[in-house]
């Protein structure tokens, strides 16, 4: 047997590997990040069989169909997409498990890229299931492994809940041995566990309820759940990414460090309480273990007791956490003034550009969606006016319309991907009850956001392989509405002649602007464009289309041509006849 | 027992910054070190700004850097360096590569006094400051790519690291037979940075 080599893993990889060495055999998920790069992982895995599914809630619902098999699944999401997935979610925690069941929620503190930051832990205790808090990616591997023997122990589903800063964050991890997966177990009807119907659920209720004082009596003496006394006058109770901010910050702080943050070990706070002189809960976002801990009588500083002890908006850090804890803060000496920032935008190339530039021209409100396509938001694009979660835009845009009576000028955008998440649905809804309004459909062919994923559009699956393929354009008639065009989101003429021709009466027009993402390799290649200073009147039109490769110097557009891929819509907006191709 | 080594990449998504921190992590876990990185993408990778920390040493517990403890920051763009000078130790070091990418919304005066301005700002870090002529090594080097390679090889000269590590990390990173210009350019990297000036 070889020496088990160190490896330097994100707390996403080692995720996977603890659900490869516990032995899991199917494991779902939609990209989202911080947690696109677990399924990613685990499809590289001999004998896990893992799939993006169209969306969150999908993807639970076949990681419950896998354990109800009797086989170990995994289920992975960002924090949001347990909003979607909490249907399933709620109910699973009645039935139970066959096999063991863990769902990974990475939630998002800071909004690195997320439209909310909400604090999932909550999740644990709406649904009463346990809750596991890795703190770095040894721990990831190790919980996820636990979070199996819970989950089968206590006949619940688990979640172990990471940040972006345990996700996204990379340490040194010794892997261990896979264990034989458990085969599928023979299909057996237990209708009083598995049909939640009212004769049954309550009983199941019961059941929960009973398993949430067994956790309690397990967390006491769960390995996870520990003290590291040092200095008795501060102690500190804290979980996750925390524990290595309060170690950082005050080395000689003595520690209640919980893995497990739901449902909380009361005699074992109830002890570190009393040998303790001052008890600081340190917690990042909601004051969750906090409440918990008040709840048991013991007085504790934090968030809820104490204005201004840690804030309960952003991402916390070890500055921050120093400062709380009376340490001095920040040793900074220089502060980063007045930068021009630099924040992403749109692609050279991308084809949404040309969408929302006519937009923008035309004067729309747009409802928008998640995607790369949000950045479309900023100036000096500024044509993208809702943001709101997965599939909204389409609602919003019918809701609007309906609410106004407008019949144009109201337009809902949604990328393909996120589409096939949740669009197709509000766009069912906006037909049958006679809506009307433009949906463009933003086809670039793949989830660009999160890394260039595939979805039933682009056939392209998670292991692999393809797909059984799903034409928009025929999804969208076999929803009923026939006022649907496929366009070259390229052609600005086109564009705005699709967009505004009258509307046909009695239904929504669906435009799908199709043009595959510029980051998908073997893209064939076009010349780049050349501005002529002699024909440039410095007007800066082209400047509106907001393209990192165009730029301005003395009074002339200039192209940057390793930045250019060829696009043509600065040669389509320039009234001067400035931009011409490199060959032509 | 030696010090944790605090490390911070900056630059502009797809300049290869985090693939630079990752031949850093693994070169320092090779040396038998406990290691720590913190990266973050999603957003950033539409031509945003882009940060890696990479900490090493016997016990290393936060992956985030505290502020005004980083001792060197490798800037593959000359703002994207003092984006991060609140984080510097006094008497850091930064590896600053000799380009200029004007961010969208610079101000309004235009990238010439945003360019000046810069100069000035270098002026008060306090810090050992190197400009690396990382395009020119990255075109000697065979592929124009490996810039953030030759970064770190200027970065190499100060990291208790042995070349037995960096090698292994190289091919660990890039293709295991091939990693040719990297290597290469790593390598050119400590000859500039070696060489007297």
């Amino acid at each position: 047997m070889n020496k088990p080599k160190r490896q330097l893993l994100s707390g996403n990889e080692a995720i996977a590997r603890g659900a490869y060495e516990a032995g899991a055999r199917v494991a779902t998920g939609y990209p989202g990040t911080p947690a696109t790069e677990i399924l990613e992982a685990l499809s590289r895995c001999e004998g896990v069989y893992s799939e993006w599914s169209v969306n969150e809630k999908v993807a639970l619902e076949v990681a419950s169909g896998a354990s109800i098999a009797g086989v170990r699944a995994l289920c992975a999401m960002k924090h949001v997409g347990l909003n979607v997935a909490a249907d399933p979610l709620m109910t699973l925690s009645y039935t139970g498990v066959g096999g063991g069941l863990v769902i990974v929620s990475a939630d998002d503190p800071g909004h690195h890229s997320s439209q909310n930051e909400q604090d999932n832990r909550n999740y644990a205790a709406f649904a009463k299931i346990p809750m596991l808090e890795p703190s770095d990616s040894s721990e990831a591997l190790a919980f996820t492994k636990a979070a199996f023997e819970i989950s089968e122990q206590f006949d619940t589903p688990v979640l172990l809940r990471t940040t972006t800063r345990v996700s996204h964050s990379k340490s040194v991890v010794t892997p261990g041995m896979q264990a034989k997966p458990a085969p599928p177990a023979p299909l057996v009807a237990k209708p009083e566990k598995y049909v939640m119907i009212p004769g049954f659920s309550e009983a199941r209720h019961a059941h929960a309820e009973a398993r949430l004082d067994r956790l309690k009596a397990y967390a006491e003496a769960f390995a996870h759940n520990s003290i590291e006394y040092r200095s008795r006058k501060v102690g500190v109770i804290t979980s996750g990414i925390l524990y290595q901010y309060v170690r950082e910050a005050a080395p000689d702080a003595s520690v209640l460090k919980l893995g497990m943050s739901y449902p909380l070990p009361r005699a074992l706070v109830e002890e570190f309480a009393s040998n303790v002189k001052d008890l600081y809960v340190v917690e990042e976002l909601d004051p969750f273990i906090e409440a918990q801990v008040l709840a048991f009588g013991v007085k504790v500083i934090g968030k809820m007791t104490t204005p201004d002890f840690l804030p309960l908006v952003g991402e916390l850090n070890p500055d921050i956490v120093a400062g709380a804890l009376g340490k001095g803060g920040s040793e900074a000496r220089l502060a980063t003034q007045n930068l021009p920032t630099r924040p992403p935008g749109l692609c050279p190339g991308c084809p949404h550009r040309g969408v929302f530039y006519t937009l923008g021209r035309l004067g729309w409100f747009v409802a928008g969606d998640i995607g790369c396509y949000t950045l479309a938001h900023a100036w000096p694009l500024s044509a993208i006016h809702t943001t709101l979660c997965m599939g909204a835009g389409i609602g919003q845009a019918h809701g609007i319309l309906k609410a106004t009576g407008a019949r144009d000028k109201v337009a809902a955008v949604i990328g393909d991907s996120t589409f096939m998440h949740s669009g197709i649905t509000s766009l069912l809804n906006t037909h049958y009850n006679g809506g009307g309004g433009t949906i463009i459909i933003l086809d670039n062919g793949t989830t660009a956001m999160t890394g260039l994923q595939g979805h039933p559009g682009s056939c392209s699956t998670l292991m692999g392989g393809t797909g059984g393929h799903a034409d928009i354009k025929k999804v969208v008639r076999g929803l009923g509405i026939d006022d649907v065009s496929v366009m070259d989101p390229y052609d600005l003429d086109a564009l705005e002649r699709h967009l505004t021709a009258p509307p046909i009466p009695g239904g929504p027009r669906v435009l799908i602007a199709r043009r595959p993402c510029v980051l998908i390799r073997g893209r064939k290649p076009r010349p780049s464009f050349v501005v002529r200073d002699n024909k440039c009147a410095g007007c800066g039109e082209c400047l509106m289309l907001a393209c990192p490769a165009i730029s301005f110097r003395d009074g002339h557009a200039q192209i940057a041509a390793q930045l250019c891929t060829g696009c043509s819509l600065c040669k389509q907006v320039c009234t001067f006849g400035a931009v011409r191709g490199q060959q032509g | 027992m030696i010090p944790t080594v605090n490390v911070i990449f900056a630059g502009v998504g797809g300049q290869g910054v985090l693939t630079a921190s990752e031949v850093l992590g693994i070169a320092a876990m090779h040396a038998g070190h406990e290691v720590k990185k913190s990266e973050v993408h999603g957003m950033a990778q539409r031509g945003g700004s882009v940060e890696s920390q990479v900490r090493f040493g016997d016990v290393v517990n936060s992956p985030l850097i505290p502020a005004g403890c980083a001792d060197f920051i490798v800037a593959f763009e000359r703002l994207e360096a003092l984006r991060h000078a609140h984080m510097l130790k006094r008497g850091g070091f930064v590896i600053v590569n000799q380009l200029d990418i004007p961010p969208m919304d610079a101000p309004e005066a235009g990238p010439a006094v945003y360019l000046a301005g810069m100069d000035e700002a270098f002026g008060r870090l306090e810090a050992r400051v190197v400009y690396v002529p990382g395009h020119a090594l990255a075109l000697q080097s065979g592929d124009v790519r490996s810039a953030g390679s030759a970064l770190l090889g200027v970065l190499s000269g100060s990291m208790p690291l042995s070349a037995a590590c960096w090698d292994r990390a190289f091919r660990d990173v890039f293709r295991p037979d091939a990693p040719g210009a990297n290597t290469e350019a790593f390598r050119l990297g400590r000859s500039w940075a070696d060489a007297p000036k």
